[in-house]
């Protein structure tokens, strides 16, 4: 069965050449320190479930150490200019998109032909194995059509890399924060003292709390997954459906959709907000979470409305 | 009560500019300590979480065919799309991108889209392309953020329509753990009433915007 294994070979090799193209990178004065961080990426793919956990952490401090001490740098080498760019855009046309849609288009069918054929792909991966063979599959094209030196493509792609740089694994970091804060209980503590907050015989009290609660809470952790738990089990089990009877399913969707809004609005967000920035080279790294507070703000009224009025009818 | 020290050492690392990665490390640290962990145990309970969530990171696979097709003209070729495309703004291309993106990810479709796969080399330079022609100066962080925010906003409120998408399981599992039983279509029916108020909300946001640049010009 193809699984996980996989995506993660495809993604340690392609860190393993990201390392070598790096260190070789002479006009880079901090090449080995991206390197490194590069080289461990690819022993956390390619071997990450054979190191054990407390290797896996040591891991994890060695990429904490390389971009905590400042040590990564963008690479130099060098790629088309603006004219050479422009001119290959005209002569070219259209059919510039179509290796970018070979990824969209691969993942689209793969994802209903693998459902299709379950023994094939672990059925929780679907999405991600289709993806990556849309991935192969473009490079296929791209290698075919321009021809480039074997390295060129991914000369390129480290470019791209470089500009993400350590935030790139921050996503991933916080994910395991919030991990180590479910083993030590901050969820029930936090829990504790959003229901304490409650006036009593309150259900606006009661809804303002756990919708709010889940959009700083979720701010806090940087995703709603976390947060959810710990909000209903504090304010909505007890509150909102147990006391005051509320629709459950009401309850817990729009509650989620009231954390998604507080994800829009935070750095811990790393994913969403962070790594896009520096993928679009803005100048503002908050630049993203500013365009979306306008519309999270409004949208989470929205949800404190709809959960009063559809959850409790 | 101690254990909230780390969610402390997170806002005031964010506030005074460590670097992010040290942050993360020393509030697990501070708030494994808090709880009377040992630190190997801490430093176990981290690095499993890392390797069980590696699946996040796996999207960079794409950027050695993203940047391969922007050395060869991408964007340039998509600047050149819209700029051929009479009647084409920003707010109006971002209003057509929010629907897709709302979409797509309503039928599961999430990882067709995305910052890597489609905002920088397709999405962002079309939206300054038409912002440029409706007088927006060049250079500006404001529409590619405004593109990167209408992925966003697009994706959060269109997977929970999907059924099988990982925040629907999460609540099926929890409200099971309190013996309620829901179907996963009843919770993702209750997520089109928001999907709904999120498009008219940053819809009409992006319709503004066009209308300020249409006075401003």
């Amino acid at each position: 069965m193809i699984c996980t294994n996989f995506i993660y070979a495809a993604a340690g090799l392609m860190f393993v050449v990201f390392a070598v193209l790096s260190a070789t990178d002479h006009g880079n004065a901090k090449r080995f320190g991206n390197a490194g961080f590069y080289a461990l990426l690819s022993v956390s793919f390619l071997f990450g479930d054979r190191i054990g956990d407390i290797g896996n952490g040591v891991l994890v401090l060695g990429l904490v150490a390389i971009a905590g001490s400042g040590a990564m740098g963008r690479g130099a080498r060098g790629t088309t200019g603006p004219v050479e760019r422009q001119a290959e855009a005209a002569a070219r046309g259209n059919r510039l998109f179509l290796p970018a849609l070979v990824i969209p288009a691969t993942a689209l069918l793969g994802t209903f032909a693998f459902t299709a054929v379950p023994a094939l792909v672990d059925p929780k991966q679907i999405t991600l194995v289709a993806l990556t063979c849309g991935v192969i599959l473009a490079l296929a094209v791209g290698y075919a059509w321009f021809r480039p030196r074997p390295a060129t493509p991914f000369a390129e792609g480290l470019r791209l890399m470089d500009s993400v740089g350590w935030a790139a694994v921050l996503p991933q970091m916080l994910a395991s924060l919030g991990a180590v804060f479910a083993l030590a209980g901050v969820g029930q503590v936090v829990g504790g003292i959003a229901g304490a907050a409650i006036p009593d015989g309150s259900l606006l009290g009661a809804v303002l709390v756990y919708t709010l609660g889940m959009a700083a809470f979720t701010m806090v952790m940087g995703n709603a997954f976390a947060a959810f738990p710990v909000m209903f089990a504090a304010v909505a089990m007890p509150l909102l459906i147990g006391r005051y009877g509320g629709n459950p399913a009401v309850i817990a969707a729009i509650g989620m959709l009231a954390g998604f809004c507080g994800t829009l609005m935070t750095p811990m967000a790393a994913n969403f907000n962070l790594v896009p920035a520096a993928l679009l080279d803005l100048k503002d790294k908050g630049a993203v979470i500013r365009a979306q507070v306008p519309t999270a703000l409004p949208l989470l009224a929205v949800n404190i409305v709809l959960l009063y009025w559809l959850g409790f009818r | 009560m101690l254990v909230l020290a780390g969610i402390g050492v997170i806002v005031a690392g964010f506030l005074l500019r460590f670097n992010p990665l040290l942050v993360v490390a020393v509030s697990a640290l501070v708030t494994g300590l808090a709880a009377g962990l040992d630190p190997l145990a801490i430093l176990a309970a981290f690095g499993k979480a890392f390797n069980a969530n590696r699946y996040v990171s796996a999207i960079y696979i794409v950027l050695p065919v993203i940047g391969l097709l922007e050395r060869h003209g991408l964007q340039e070729r998509a600047r050149g799309a819209i700029a051929a495309l009479q009647g084409a703004t920003v707010g109006r291309l971002l209003i057509g991108y929010l629907l897709f993106r709302q979409l797509t990810a309503a039928l599961g479709l999430t990882s067709i889209a995305g910052p890597a796969q489609s905002v920088r080399p397709l999405v962002a330079p079309m939206a300054q392309a038409a912002a440029e022609r409706q007088g927006v100066p060049p250079g500006g962080d404001a529409i590619p953020a405004m593109a990167a925010a209408t992925d966003n906003i697009g994706l959060f409120f269109g997977e929970d329509i999907f059924i099988a998408i990982g925040s629907i399981l999460l609540m099926k599992g929890v409200l099971e753990g309190y013996g309620i039983t829901i179907q996963p279509l009843h919770l993702s029916l209750w997520a089109i009433p928001t999907a709904i108020a999120a498009l008219l909300i940053h819809g009409g946001r992006l319709w503004w915007l066009d209308r300020r640049l249409a006075r401003a010009a």
